[in-house]
């Protein structure tokens, strides 16, 4: 039971990354859902004294990529980066209270690879070390280094909007 | 003159993610005085860190869903469960493997009927382990439930009250069984042990009495009644499943 209690207690962030990532809130918590049925049917196959924030992120991102949710917005993704254009159209627009600012970051994390916008959120948002993050996606830490450098520096272009004309003009 | 040496990139992301001690980031403090330019990089994202949490904090605060609240009140029984697929794993391969052998020792004739059995302890353990999808139909719609069943199998079927046994109704699901429809009523006890009562027409006639088959943790009875053949399965003894057994019968008869 208390391991329960212990999975309770990591809804917030589990809900926090799945609303980041998905963006809508119902699917979000479709996500964490599974990610918690799936994690008591799993509870004998945590180890204790381990990371169980880690672990859960790491079920909760296999659901993600796993499911067909995952590879339809993927799927979008690269159609909408191939023609060229930074892909705001269409995306989910944060609440209109939001400064220009915070819409602007939306969009341009809107615009990031699926790849990259793991690594930010969980670095950026999830506050995760480099090595929990790589555990988390099952990639090496030089690869979670190299997509949140370059998921930044993206973030950066794209929310400078002199620097994102710059951009499509080169692309 | 050269310049005072520069922060790498990957220094800096470092710095800025609290992935450094102490010593480090001292030393990169020193290094970034002199690069106003790095600085100013540190600083965006920086400011995209903290705005990521104004984007998305909101969340942090919001009551969670009673769905997921259930979810982590209703007790898993991890160890049985994993014996319970084990063993129902099993099974599926000892009647895919020796069929004829299981049909043989229940002195059943008849290839429809062998099938019957296959069919029945194959949908068992296939659904028996679902959670959110282990039936189409939920017990609340019950009455749909059992309209929809008996008119696929084009006679008239129910789900069995048996409550008093200590076994609730969860639902319900049509199956295809060779093509043909099949019914599965799922139930369910206090301690979250589920049977299943699965039903479909068949051409063999007679021969109501009981036949008992027992693996490991799942036991199945199966007799005819009428036009329907059926099979009652669940992991518990041949006793206890055998006292369900005569209690859906009877309300069963024809």
């Amino acid at each position: 039971m208390d391991q329960r209690k212990a999975i309770a207690a990591e809804l917030p962030r589990l809900r926090r990354y799945a609303r980041a990532l998905q963006r809508d809130p119902g699917a979000a918590d479709d996500l964490v859902q599974d990610c918690v049925e799936r994690a008591l049917s799993r509870l004998h196959l945590f180890r204790p004294g381990t990371n169980l924030r880690a672990w859960l992120f790491t079920i909760l991102h296999n659901i993600h990529v796993n499911s067909v949710r995952g590879e339809i917005r993927a799927a979008e993704r690269v159609v909408a980066s191939t023609d060229g254009e930074i892909p705001i159209e269409g995306v989910t627009d944060p609440s209109q209270s939001h400064s220009l600012e915070l819409r602007d970051l939306s969009r341009a994390l809107d615009a990031l690879t699926e790849e990259q916008r793991q690594v930010i959120l969980l670095i950026g948002l999830e506050d995760m070390s480099y090595r929990d993050a790589s555990e988390i996606l099952g990639v090496p830490v030089g690869t979670v280094m190299s997509r949140l450098s370059r998921g930044r520096d993206r973030l950066r272009i794209l929310t400078n909007r002199e620097e994102s004309q710059k951009l499509r003009r080169v692309e | 003159m050269s310049s005072p040496e520069k922060n790498t990139e990957q220094d800096l992301h470092a710095y800025l993610d609290g992935e450094l001690d102490a010593d480090s980031r001292a030393e990169i403090e020193v290094r970034l005085a002199g690069h106003p330019d790095d600085a100013e990089k540190l600083a965006g994202w920086r400011t995209h860190k903290s705005q990521l949490h104004t984007l998305f904090d909101d969340v942090l605060t919001d009551p969670v869903p009673p769905k997921m609240e259930a979810a982590l009140a209703r007790p898993v029984r991890r160890t049985e469960w994993r014996s319970w697929w084990r063993s129902a794993a099993a099974a599926v391969l000892l009647v895919a493997g020796v069929g004829a052998g299981w049909v043989l020792r229940g002195e059943i004739t008849g290839p429809d009927r062998e099938d019957f059995v296959r069919h029945a302890v194959s949908a068992h353990v296939v659904y028996v382990g679902e959670r959110r999808h282990a039936v189409e139909v939920w017990a609340k719609e019950e009455r749909h439930l059992v309209a929809w069943l008996s008119k696929r199998l084009k006679h008239k079927v129910k789900a069995p009250y048996l409550a008093d046994a200590g076994f609730r109704l969860v639902g319900g699901r049509l199956i295809a069984d060779k093509g043909a429809p099949a019914a599965q009523f799922m139930y369910e006890d206090q301690a979250k042990r589920r049977v299943t009562l699965y039903t479909r027409r068949t051409r063999d006639k007679g021969d109501p009495a009981f036949r008992f088959e027992g693996r490991k943790e799942i036991s199945a009875f199966y007799w005819t009644g009428g036009p329907l053949a059926f099979a009652l399965l669940g992991e518990m003894t041949r006793e206890e499943l055998l006292k369900l057994a005569r209690t859906v019968s009877e309300q069963l008869k024809p």
